[in-house]
């Protein structure tokens, strides 16, 4: 007690010197905890879309599909296990058709990727209700998301012709009606895509009971398809590229934090070399009094140490409600952050989580700490008739 | 003189690296104090008298021979062992006062009583006891930015002697007080050595403080030249 109060004594006595390295210190901590919130909580935002709107609770595929090779479409559908019709029929998974084709909107051509989905489904975030509307006889209600409508300079009520290659190979066309546009987070349901009904795509592939993958709720437990052309990929796998995007963000942006705390950090270590230089004469006095070297050392690193403590304090101070405003009203993204190609939504709102906060003040107070350890060793070599005529040993 | 011998220095040699050369600062020094000494150890600049102080006071180790202090030899004490009879046996006070900045008069004097881990209540009744000797029971609040030499100096007396100790060493302790101050702390000092039996030690060269001493050991180039008893002063 008797140091920790001398301690604090000291530093607070230094006035101006230490709040300014007190604010220095807490703006790091601030500004750490406040853009690896924002970092954290874009990346949950979008794998939360990307898991409401896409991805599900996991997926089942068929073997050949490879969602990076269209080509692969051709011979990636085929009938459903047993184990995921029931799954289906449980309404805890859905089927999905997919096949490529082509959109002639205002007469241009424009490949497409066309997807039968269940208008009635609840397992992913999307208007598919929408796709029960009645189109005109002859026509296949379609939607199309807002990227799509703005590629192809199509709107609700348009129509336009699609061709496809049925499962025979055989090419056939027929005219969709646009009857909605669905604003959607998640560019990798939009761009290139065209929905429709997956009754009428099965028709239209001549694939009965046929899917390209079945996409799981989410909580629903895996279960083994019982048919080897089914594989299961679980988030991981399906999040993986994402997960692996926000991680190389995390790297780049630690070497900002690292950069950030060093510097604030340094001026800890120059405050703390200055003071042991200044109190040459003090220390001697201390250990003419009876202090233990250790002791004295103790009571150097720990002022500087409190400054971490005095930081956090001010930090928090401004930083509170800095991080809950933001957390409330979120911070929003310029328009041109569409073409980003991540499912992220116009408002960023940050997470911070008690790992990140308590992550950061423990590794600021650690760091601090021993920084200021380290000037506090020449106190060890300090001879004490030498330190009380103030001079070093 | 009579009394239980609490010093004991035996061919005392303490001598320092400058350049190539070794400087010697204590040249064979025998010398013995006992329970209630006056004595001054008394000459010019360099002549080892603060050299003797520290090594006495266990903050300095000899370079031959050694010091016996209280029954320990200070060659044998370790850091912690030095520090601890400094704490608990040995009183210092110091040219320039060496007060605390950051703490008030009353924290000051209170200092070593914390460090020797007393309760509170007995901390406080020793601490307004020393400062009524040195008689600054009405600055207690005060910082040492705020108060006089004279008044520095007699804090840093009562920090001293507020454990009663049973040695003072003090180094020049009235370099910096006009005449005045330095007759004050003086005769305050003699009056401590008489009511608690206190052994000081004074490293000095000035002729008042000199005249209140009753032992004096002169020094000169490290060595003991004259070691007399003389008649101190009225206090």
């Amino acid at each position: 007690m008797l140091i920790i109060k001398l301690a604090f004594r000291n530093i607070l006595g230094a006035g101006l010197r230490t709040w300014l390295n007190v604010f220095v210190l807490s703006l790091a901590f601030v500004a750490i905890i406040w853009m690896q919130g924002l970092l954290d909580g874009v990346g949950e935002q979008v794998m939360n879309n990307m898991i409401e709107t896409e991805v599900g609770g996991g997926q089942y595929w068929r073997r050949a599909f490879d969602p990076y090779d269209p080509l692969s479409l051709e011979a990636a559908h085929g009938p459903l296990p047993r184990s995921l019709d029931e799954l289906i029929s449980q309404g805890r998974a859905i089927p999905l058709l997919m096949t490529s084709g082509a959109i002639y909107p205002q007469g241009r051509i424009q490949s497409a990727l066309i997807k039968g989905i269940p208008p009635d489904q609840h397992i992913l975030n999307l208007p598919t209700g929408l796709l029960e509307e009645p189109a005109p006889p002859g026509m296949i209600p379609a939607m199309i998301g807002q990227r799509m409508a703005k590629q192809t300079a199509l709107k609700a009520g348009d129509d336009v012709t699609v061709r496809w290659r049925d499962v025979n190979g055989t090419f056939d066309a027929t005219d969709l009606m646009i009857v909605a546009i669905m604003n959607t987070n998640v560019p990798t349901v939009d761009n290139g895509q065209v929905w429709i009904p997956l009754d009428r795509l099965r028709e239209m592939m001549r694939a009965p009971n046929e899917a390209t993958l079945v996409v799981q709720g989410k909580g629903v437990p895996a279960v083994p398809s019982g048919d080897e052309h089914w594989v299961h990929r679980d988030l991981d796998y399906l999040l993986k590229d994402v997960v692996d995007m926000i991680r190389t963000k995390s790297v780049s942006s630690s070497i900002f934090y690292a950069m950030l705390l060093g510097m604030a950090l340094l001026a800890i270590f120059d405050t703390q070399v200055l003071a042991i230089f200044r109190r040459r004469r003090e220390i001697g006095s201390l250990m003419a009094l009876g202090m233990y070297r250790g002791q004295v050392i103790w009571l150097f690193t720990l002022e500087g140490a409190l400054h971490g403590l005095l930081a956090l304090v001010v930090g928090a101070v401004y930083g509170v409600p800095l991080m809950i405003l933001s957390a409330i009203r979120g911070l929003p993204l310029p328009p041109s952050s569409e073409g980003f190609g991540v499912a992220i939504s116009a408002t960023m709102y940050p997470s911070y989580g008690l790992k990140l906060v308590a992550g950061t003040t423990l590794l600021i107070l650690f760091t601090v700490t021993l920084v200021s350890l380290i000037p506090t060793r020449r106190i060890a070599r300090l001879n004490p008739t030498d330190a009380l005529r103030g001079r070093t040993s | 003189m009579d009394g239980e011998i609490v010093i004991t220095t035996e061919h005392l040699v303490k001598s320092y690296p400058m350049g190539g050369r070794h400087f010697t600062a204590l040249d064979d020094v025998n010398l013995s104090f006992v329970t209630g000494e006056f004595t001054g150890l008394v000459g010019p600049s360099g002549s080892g008298k603060t050299t003797l102080l520290n090594i006495v006071g266990a903050l300095d180790n000899p370079s031959e021979g050694r010091a016996v202090v209280l029954g320990q030899d200070t060659r044998h004490l370790s850091h912690r062992g030095a520090a601890r009879l400094r704490n608990e046996h040995l009183g210092f006070i110091f040219q320039t006062f060496n007060l605390l900045p950051v703490y008030t008069v009353y924290e000051n004097v209170e200092f070593p009583l914390l460090l020797l881990g007393l309760k509170a209540s007995e901390r406080r009744d020793m601490v307004r006891q020393a400062l009524d000797w040195v008689g600054l029971g009405d600055k207690v609040r005060s910082r040492p930015a705020q108060l006089s030499g004279g008044e520095a100096q007699r804090v840093a007396v009562a920090r001293a002697m507020v454990k009663k100790p049973r040695i003072v060493l003090a180094d020049e302790p009235t370099a910096n007080l006009d005449a005045a101050n330095s007759h004050k702390i003086l005769r305050m000092m003699v009056e401590l050595n008489r009511e608690l039996n206190s052994t000081f030690i004074f490293a000095t060269h000035d002729e008042k403080v000199i005249s209140y001493l009753s032992r004096i050991i002169t020094l000169q180039d490290g060595r003991v030249v004259d070691d007399a008893l003389k008649q101190p002063r009225a206090a």
